[in-house]
């Protein structure tokens, strides 16, 4: 039970299926199998338990992910934004084996200590796997590799602190494929468009469940909206996942060009909160397209909760405020794993209360070299606020580590945003506790207002000010969960996997005052 | 007699073609059948033996073949003409619905 057994599964069912790039001339599941192998043959002459991996996306993440995986050795894709310190401190620890890097990486990776031996890039990778005249020479049969083995590597993005790296082992990832999804269920003219960086879960997961359905997959370089709407009509795209950043500037493409990509039919999204208005948006400019909200972790293999696209339409032609709702929720844990949300005292509550999100099942991992985040039962805490409501959906309130403390009243930033995202001029909006003598905390928003209604407008009756907003608060939720201040900027900061980075948003608003 | 399993085993039949992949395993021995003879190891040399009457319903490509109350669960990584069963008791299909792509 090995990821690369899911690969060989494939092979037997319909070797010539094309799994990888354009649909003709890309790569079957054959083909893949046996670049995989000799990849594997390369990993095993270098004695390789890790193998790093440095670049934009490409063709050759499959296999390298499969090579890997034959071989006995974790796969750990890094992230290539992060800045030199962090990556002094990423290196050393995937030092066993060769890093695949982009060409114009390498000069980088040789300043921070890479050793020249251990470097290879991405294209010579390509070559010398693609023929079997090459450096790897034949494919060859391997082993089977132990399932707890470790598949993957994922180091967190290390915003607070040194960069964790995250443990998947083959046991998790397979798990959470052959209990998702359905053995080459999916029809051969079926295309993912895979635009997220190769070092977040999801590109991952990507790579797992569109093979084991049978999906082919095209990879964006990096995501650019103008070239992801012009790839996924070019290609036939049918499915894509973005995270929410992603999303609002793919619209404004659709719009710019004046059609959508003919056969695109199925979006999911997720890897941070998404703007109500902008999933209505998506309803709305993209009828025929199925929309899924995908909760997930990378310490669980990916999603372990969603919001289908049926419940998109419920949801959407609902007058109800409580279904209506829903479309801000995460839909329902998958069937195959457990979701409770617990208290400070670790006990359940009930549904429509707060408290942490617990998850506990065979794809969850919860674990980080050298700790198990897992307690003796298999539950793992996410460190996510949220609560079930009577239906069984599930809405997520942000981080723990997020909530604010103001007096002793826990606030989280999720509700006010909710509430300030509705207001008609706000078009993005975070909110942060900063420190404040009095209350220890104080609740503080930043907001990017609608172009026109500029907060300093000289004129006109639609001038949007902190005075403004602090009142649509207060009428709406309650004094204390008011913002004491309000900033409005351009546009508010986010890691390129969609995530709002609040740490810098809380290190500028906190900085003493000029 | 039966075979002890554990989660990542790989076996193949003695009948035909088949081969699994064990995903969950019960505690205790199981006497675990394809096309009603004993299944072996994954690398045993084997002459197939045929499939027994009753047993010749097929296993199939990527089903996962379980025995819940057993605590048993199978993943068919090559398909085969006979049925698995536990001693003379077949296994069931796991009918999970599909779920909608989410990656």
């Amino acid at each position: 039970m090995n990821i690369a057994m899911l690969l060989e599964m494939v092979t037997e069912g319909d070797p010539d299926r094309v799994v990888v790039g354009p649909s003709s001339g890309g790569l079957t599941s054959a083909g893949l199998l046996e670049q995989a192998r000799r990849a594997a043959v390369l990993f095993e002459k270098e004695g390789a338990e890790v193998v790093g991996y440095f670049g934009l996306n490409s063709e050759v993440l499959p296999v390298a992910l499969f090579g890997a995986a034959l071989a006995g050795a974790a796969f750990a894709p890094l992230n290539y934004r992060a800045p030199d310190e962090q990556l002094a401190s990423i290196l050393p620890r995937v030092a066993g084996g060769p890093l695949i890097a982009d060409a114009a990486e390498v000069a980088r990776l040789r300043s921070v200590g890479v050793s020249g031996g251990r470097l290879v890039t991405v294209d010579s990778f390509a070559a010398s796997v693609a023929s079997a005249s090459g450096d790897a020479g034949d494919a060859a049969e391997h082993p089977f590799v132990d399932p707890e083995s470790v598949a993957v590597l994922l180091f967190t993005s290390g915003t607070t602190s040194e960069p964790k790296a995250a443990v998947l082992r083959h046991r998790h990832l397979v798990s959470y494929i052959i209990s998702s999804v359905e053995f080459l269920g999916c029809s051969p003219d079926e295309a993912q468009l895979v635009c997220v960086p190769p070092y977040h879960i999801a590109s991952v997961a990507a790579v797992l469940s569109s093979l084991y359905s049978g999906r082919r997959i095209m990879y964006l370089p990096t995501f650019d909206a103008a070239e992801w709407v012009r790839v996924a009509t070019q290609e036939r795209i049918t499915h894509a996942m973005v995270v929410p950043t992603m999303l609002g500037r793919i619209l404004d493409a659709v719009e710019a060009v004046g059609a959508a990509p003919p056969a695109l039919r199925h979006l999911s999204y997720g890897g941070g909160r998404m703007p109500l208005e902008l999933v209505e948006r998506t309803l709305r400019d993209l009828p025929a397209v199925d929309l899924v909200n995908a909760y997930g972790l990378t310490e669980t293999s990916s999603t372990i909760a969603m919001l289908t696209p049926d419940d998109h339409r419920s949801a959407f032609a609902s007058t109800d405020p409580a279904v209506r709702g829903r479309l801000g929720s995460v839909g329902r844990p998958l069937p195959s794993l457990e979701v409770e949300i617990r208290g400070e005292d670790e006990v359940v509550v009930e549904a429509g209360e707060k408290g942490e999100i617990w998850v506990r099942g065979e794809q969850v991992a919860g674990e980080y070299v050298g700790h198990s985040l897992l307690d003796d039962d298999g539950w793992f805490r996410t460190r996510d606020a949220g609560w079930f409501d009577a239906e069984g959906f599930l809405y997520v309130d942000g981080r723990l580590d997020d909530v604010i403390v103001r007096g002793a009243e826990n606030i989280s930033p999720g509700e006010i945003e909710d509430c300030l995202q509705a207001h008609p001029a706000v078009v993005d909006v975070a909110v942060i506790g900063i420190p404040d003598s009095e209350w220890g905390e104080a609740v503080a928003a930043v907001v990017v207002l609608r172009l026109g209604s500029a907060s300093d407008a000289a004129s006109g009756a639609d001038e949007v000010s902190e005075a403004v907003l602090q009142e649509w608060v207060r009428t709406r939720l309650r004094s204390t969960k008011t913002p004491t201040v309000v900033e409005f900027r351009a546009e508010l900061p986010y890691s390129p996997t969609g995530k709002l980075l609040r740490r810098v948003l809380r290190d500028e608003l906190s900085a003493p005052s000029q | 007699m039966g075979l002890q399993l554990k989660a990542g085993t790989r076996l193949r039949s003695a009948a035909d073609t088949c081969e699994v992949v064990v995903v969950k395993a019960p505690a205790e021995p199981v006497d675990l059948r394809g096309g009603g003879h004993a299944f072996v190891a994954i690398d045993a040399e084997v002459t197939p033996l045929g499939v027994e009457a009753g047993f010749d319903g097929g296993t199939q490509l990527g089903k996962r073949y379980a025995d819940e109350a057993l605590g048993l669960e199978l993943l068919c990584t090559k398909a085969g003409e006979g049925s698995l069963s536990v001693g003379e008791t077949l296994l069931e299909v796991k009918g999970a619905k599909p779920l909608p792509a989410s990656d």
